[in-house]
């Protein structure tokens, strides 16, 4: 496997492909109708939606504003329980850790259950490199390892892939265990792929999961999941490896309840996942299973920056992926265009961060500020306004192309000077309206390409208000 | 006069300052000839402020912040004074409302004025309906038409029910909702040339619906929206015409729709 390329600077190039891909555009369709409408009517269920959205909203602020206090109680109750906590600043300590974690155990495969952090520090190449198989066990995640792609959605890994392909993939890669028949039925491909984790669960040395809380109070992990492949992955290897990330925090398990009522509404329109599953520390004396070790790989990778800055609302994110559920953007483009691991809107707020303003530009400019995605993050995360700061980041540092800048601060000095703008603007629509006199519209006008590739440009009436209404006042003089 | 204006500060008529938006001032002086007859319907004195020019979004969402800064004191010091400022378009009037407070919060000099004018400020339909009461529409139209609902309008200001609600006081007016309303048409402001493929593609899906509803007119209170969708529209030879809602409800719809040609 790849270790995948930040393409997120070739994001016009990665929009036209995926403009051009017909199976991407049929699974997105399919998703605009999905996964609004069933988040829609369970929300409509629900009279005190909104009101959960603000007690989760306090506790995730209370938290960042005490994620110390929080994270060194965590970790305690980890340790009070038998299990270890690592502190990791950066993708490399982490990667480096996981990694000594397995080879103390002789470790030669890890199962994994789905995780964005992950992904985040392409932990799965890195294992590779060295000598460790890492099987993924989340469906969609297990289909694009075999694809050897990046997820495109953060919920919906393999959002992308059509069921034929997965035929296809199956087919191409079961072979080795036997299985020579094309398999088109979508239950029975899940059976298959079942039954081919099975195996590996047991064989697995070490079970690396992801965690959507971290509980300061009990030094416990959740992980929500659909699949019950998280919890076989936890369960039944020797070592239980948690890959998360500082933000993840929360006081007690009252405000981690708070907050479920919100995410699985918001992420798959159910109204609670199909598995909530609770780790604390390793297998106690006494216990039937259980993994011996237990161990919390928590990164900061940057986060600890936002902390106190116009972006920190962003480190209260659960990773639902509504925000991308509704964005017109990710619907034409899909995830991959976004050129790294967070796509969509909460992506265009986060990637920069990680990326670097000039390899991400493109992503928080590549917005129509609609915001339908903040209208319904269950976190009320302010996304339009922190692609805006990153514009103005982008603007400041010269980020933002030459043209564009010189572009709009002309504008700005002409609409700084009212007679001027408007003896301008008499002459431009004059002139324009004549242009389109014909048809009441241009078809195609120089400097406007971009608008008229796609649609006309409907042609002005030909005088501005303000000269009517100069001349009207006039009149009734 | 049914609902009856509230008396302005002076105890006469409501004085109003219409902001005819810079694309309304450019594209469609008819939309502030309505949103003017509409507003002295419904008792108000309007007045235009000559040193008006644009709101400063193309600024503001391009980055520019201290430019945005500027031409947000330029508005803010050309509508001094008014009982109430009226925006023919959800998006500059949200501009105004929402987050010129938030681009002055830290200038001492502007911000009181910010909040003060953010206090004052209301999109034309929701001035009429939540604030003045307006039931007393006088036009008809003997057509169909469905509405979109624009994103700025309608999540920053709450406008949904209001333009609604004074169509269906049009008589013969037959008004189909439109599946969708509530999702972008992809103009966007300066996305729409930043990014023509993926305005493109959003215009195309709304389009799209918008002929599925069979619905002879689009209407919409934005003007950007309404280039947008009416540029779609005639690229594909759809029939379906598009104006603003104001035209519609201030009885002005002689004048040819958005990308019609002769009159």
């Amino acid at each position: 496997m790849s270790a995948f390329p930040v393409t997120s600077r070739n994001f016009r190039k990665n929009t036209a492909k995926a403009h051009a891909d017909e199976n991407l555009r049929k699974a997105l369709k399919r998703m605009e109708s999905g996964a609004i409408v069933r988040r829609a009517a369970v929300v409509a269920e629900l009279p005190e939606f909104d009101a959960l959205r603000d007690e989760a909203l306090a506790i995730k602020n209370h938290v960042l504003g005490n994620l110390d206090f929080y994270l060194e109680r965590f970790e305690a109750q980890v340790k009070a329980q038998g299990g270890h906590v690592h502190w990791c600043a950066t993708p490399r300590q982490a990667r480096e850790t996981i990694l000594s974690i397995c080879q103390a155990v002789g470790a030669r495969t890890a199962t994994k259950g789905k995780s964005m952090i992950a992904e985040e520090i392409a932990l799965n190449p890195f294992l590779e490199e060295n000598g460790i198989e890492p099987v993924e066990t989340d469906l969609g995640e297990y289909i694009i390892q075999l694809a050897d792609e990046p997820p495109s959605h953060i919920i919906g890994p393999a959002l992308h892939k059509t069921k034929e392909q997965v035929t296809e993939l199956f087919h191409q890669h079961h072979r080795k265990y036997g299985r020579e028949e094309r398999v088109t039925d979508p239950q029975a491909l899940v059976n298959e792929a079942r039954e081919i984790l099975r195996q590996k669960y047991i064989d697995a040395d070490v079970g690396i999961t992801g965690a959507n809380f971290l509980i300061a109070e009990t030094g416990s992990t959740i992980i929500v999941t659909n699949e019950g492949n998280g919890d076989l992955t936890q369960m039944l290897p020797r070592v239980h490896v948690v890959i998360t990330s500082i933000e993840k925090v929360v006081p007690t398990l009252e405000d981690v309840s708070t907050i479920l009522r919100v995410l699985a509404r918001s992420a798959t329109g159910q109204e609670f996942s199909s598995y909530t599953t609770f780790s604390t520390g390793p297998k106690r004396a006494g216990d039937l299973d259980g993994p011996e070790q237990f161990h919390v790989v928590l990164l900061d990778n940057g986060r600890s920056d936002l902390l106190g800055t116009e972006m920190q609302d962003l480190l209260r994110c659960i990773r639902c992926g509504a925000c991308m559920n509704h964005c017109p953007v990710y619907h034409s483009v899909g995830g991959h265009a976004y050129g790294w691991v967070y796509p969509g809107p909460i992506g265009a707020a986060l990637d920069p961060h990680f990326l670097g303003i000039e390899e991400a530009q493109h992503l928080p400019n590549a917005s129509t500020f609609c915001g339908r995605c903040e209208s319904v993050c269950p976190m009320r995360i302010p996304l339009p306004d922190i692609m805006r700061h990153w514009r103005e980041r982008a603007f400041e540092s010269a980020v933002t192309p030459p043209q564009q800048r010189f572009g709009i601060r002309l504008w700005a000095w002409v609409a700084m000077r009212p007679a001027l703008y408007r003896a301008g603007a008499r002459l431009a629509m004059r002139l324009l309206a004549w242009l389109g006199r014909r048809e009441g519209r241009l078809s195609s006008l120089p400097f406007a390409g971009g608008w008229t590739a796609g649609r006309d440009l409907p042609a002005p009436q030909g005088r501005t208000f303000q000269e009517l209404w100069a001349a009207r006042r006039g009149a009734r003089k | 006069m049914s609902g009856g204006a509230p008396a302005g500060a002076a105890g006469g008529r409501p004085r109003v300052g219409l902001f005819v938006t810079c694309l309304v001032d450019l594209y469609r002086p008819t939309v502030g000839f309505a949103a003017v007859k509409l507003l002295e319907d419904a008792g108000c004195e309007v007045v235009v402020p000559e040193a008006q020019t644009c709101c400063g979004q193309p600024a503001y969402n391009s980055g520019d912040r201290p430019d945005a800064m500027a031409i947000a004191r330029q508005v803010i010091e050309a509508f001094r004074g008014f009982d109430y400022v009226v925006v023919p378009s959800g998006s500059c009037g949200g501009m105004l409302k929402d987050h010129y407070p938030a681009l002055l919060a830290g200038d001492p000099a502007m911000k009181d004025a910010a909040e003060d004018l953010a206090r004052r400020t209301f999109e034309l339909t929701s001035f009429l309906v939540d604030v003045l009461g307006f039931e007393n529409v006088r036009a008809s139209l003997a057509t169909s038409a469905t509405y979109h609902d624009s994103c700025s309008g309608l999540r920053e200001l709450g406008i949904k029910a209001q333009p609604r609600r004074l169509l269906a006081k049009v008589d013969g007016l037959e008004l189909k909702e439109l599946p969708g309303a509530e999702v972008c048409c992809g103009f966007g402001g300066t996305f729409c040339v930043k990014y023509p493929e993926i305005s493109t593609d959003i215009v195309a899906k709304k389009t799209a619906d918008i002929v599925a509803t069979g619905a002879s007119l689009l209407l919409a209170g934005d003007m950007g929206c309404l280039l947008n969708m009416a540029g779609r529209l005639k690229r594909e030879g759809a029939s379906v015409k598009v104006r603003h809602v104001a035209e519609v409800l201030a009885g002005m719809t002689d004048e040819p729709a958005i990308g019609e040609g002769g009159g």
